[in-house]
């Protein structure tokens, strides 16, 4: 069964020069230990489409369920773990402080607090950072604060919206490597905003992208490297086929092309 | 080695402008009872020293409570006021329009409702702290971002976590800059109240009494007597805030 299933998804926005149609119509089914990316241009929603996925935004038509329950009452459960394109990391806190942030709230014990913060710290290379405050770091150590944030609760699915998209190219390449390492050995669900193509396929098991307002599907690209990724993937010919055919997909205007499929239907 | 950087200018600056005043006035020969020299200041107060002290403490106290129970109502009805925003959008502007309200023209006033005792200048200072924390409280309190509260909202945090976890420690800092503030402001509301009626052993009293008798050089070692109060309660502040938020110093260090 899909761990998060979407159907139907509309969100409309009121505002006074009338109604804005942000979503229509979105059907998606994400499996378990899949690794899905979102993308299209600004504006088509797919920023919005992740936040009613993690109870931030309300539809305003069509259901969103995860792990066989409302996305409510999966965010009362604590099966998410989110990344922000900005780190939001509190600055009054260290870095082991801010990557407890959250068994803090969820009152685990300190002893094992502190063992889980150390544990993520090591998978995400920050070991020798624990004292450090935020702004003592780079946006790229801030970013992986982030994500050990998010994963330190061991949550069934990571919901990232544009996380590397502040990063110069270098280190969200590092950074992507890392984050399929971790997504391994954690086996959580990934749903991925990005506005980069390269990035989205590399990491994807599926891509899936979205026209510009109202955001729609118009197609799913299953993504099929070999696992695991590595920076030879990036070389590889099947690598190249498989940006073309994204970025093809994302330049096709669904209301002028000819011959354009309609949008692909959700597995 | 930063305490030679930071203090021995400072330091420097303010023996300068000590020759400098004692220079000038000797140099003009002004009259010592329109502006004393420095020394004359000095000498003064040695002899009116035991009076001056208990005076000191006297008006201190005022402003401590004064100042202890205005910042204290600031941030306490700033926490109530951000539990509702409503309430809070409401009192914000009214808050903020008080700081044009000069409160020590009040305080001929707050003897009529407090009598001449300490109440009457306690009352006055309190009303001149309370404003600034409670404005810098708030601010504080609901300046916390969108992105901060989202990911408190991820984690299904309490509205008591969310407090205690990101808006307190968030508006700490604008806390402490309206506490270092008011420290002045208490001092200033006591003193100015004394003009108004209080005991003989008073600062406030004393200035004005001797002033109109043009015994400046007494009003001028009272004055001294009050800055010397005013900053030593700054400086404590500065302390408590150095301890309490030294994470935000550092930051500003390292921005600077």
């Amino acid at each position: 069964m899909a761990i998060i299933t979407l159907d139907r998804v509309s969100k409309t926005y009121l505002s006074q020069a009338g109604e804005t149609a942000a979503l229509q119509d979105v059907s998606l089914a994400v499996e378990r230990s899949e690794f899905v990316s979102l993308i299209g241009p600004s504006g088509c929603g797919k920023s919005t489409l992740l936040r009613i996925v993690g109870d931030l935004v309300q539809p305003s038509g069509g259901t969103v369920t995860v792990n066989g329950k409302p996305a409510g009452a999966a965010r009362l459960d604590r099966d998410y773990g989110i990344v922000f394109q900005a780190p939001v990391l509190y600055d009054w806190r260290t870095v082991e402080g801010n990557v407890g942030l959250p068994l803090e709230v969820i009152g685990r014990p300190r002893a094992e607090r502190d063992e889980r913060v150390r544990a993520l710290l090591r998978l995400v290379g920050l070991d020798g950072f624990r004292r450090h405050y935020p702004w003592q770091l780079s946006g790229g150590m801030q970013q992986r604060v982030a994500i050990a944030r998010a994963l330190v609760t061991n949550p069934a699915i990571l919901l990232m919206d544009e996380p590397f998209g502040a990063l110069d190219e270098m280190t969200r390449e590092r950074l992507n490597g890392e984050l399929l390492n971790v997504c391994r050995e954690t086996g959580a669900t990934v749903l991925f905003v990005t506005h980069s193509i390269a990035e989205a396929v590399f990491l994807s098991s599926r891509v899936v992208v979205l026209t510009p307002r109202p955001g729609r599907i118009e197609q799913v690209v299953d993504v099929d490297l070999t696992q695991p990724r590595t920076e030879k993937t990036r070389a590889l010919p099947r690598f190249f086929e498989l940006v073309t055919r994204v970025r093809e997909y994302l330049a096709e205007d669904p209301d002028l092309a000819v011959g354009a499929g309609p949008a692909s239907p959700a597995r | 080695m930063r305490l030679i950087h930071e203090y021995l200018p400072v330091a420097g600056v303010f023996v300068l402008g000590l020759l400098l005043w004692e220079g000038l006035v000797l140099a003009f020969s002004i009259e010592f009872y329109l502006l004393p020299a420095p020394h004359v200041i000095v000498a003064t107060l040695r002899q009116t020293y035991p009076f001056l002290v208990e005076a000191g403490l006297y008006t201190f106290r005022e402003a401590l409570a004064g100042y202890l129970l205005g910042c204290t109502g600031g941030v306490l009805i700033a926490t109530l006021a951000s539990r509702f925003p409503t309430l809070a959008g409401v009192a914000l502007p009214y808050a903020i329009a008080s700081a044009s309200v000069p409160i020590v023209a009040l305080a001929p006033l707050a003897i009529v409702w407090f009598g001449i005792g300490p109440g009457s200048k306690i009352a006055i200072a309190t009303l001149m702290t309370f404003f600034p924390t409670f404005v810098s409280t708030l601010r504080g309190l609901l300046g916390v971002d969108v992105r901060s509260l989202e990911l408190m909202r991820s984690l299904a945090a309490s509205e008591w976590q969310v407090f205690w976890k990101l808006r307190l420690p968030h508006s700490l800092p604008h806390m402490f800059t309206a506490f270092r503030a008011c420290t002045t402001l208490a001092m200033i509301g006591a003193v100015v109240s004394e003009f108004f009626g209080g005991p003989v052993k008073s600062l406030g009293v004393y200035i004005k009494s001797t002033a109109s008798l043009f015994q400046t050089r007494q009003s001028w070692s009272a004055i001294l007597v009050a800055c010397v109060l005013g900053l030593t309660l700054y400086l404590a502040v500065a302390l408590i805030e150095r301890l309490a938020v030294s994470w935000r110093i550092e930051m500003e260090r390292s921005r600077a």
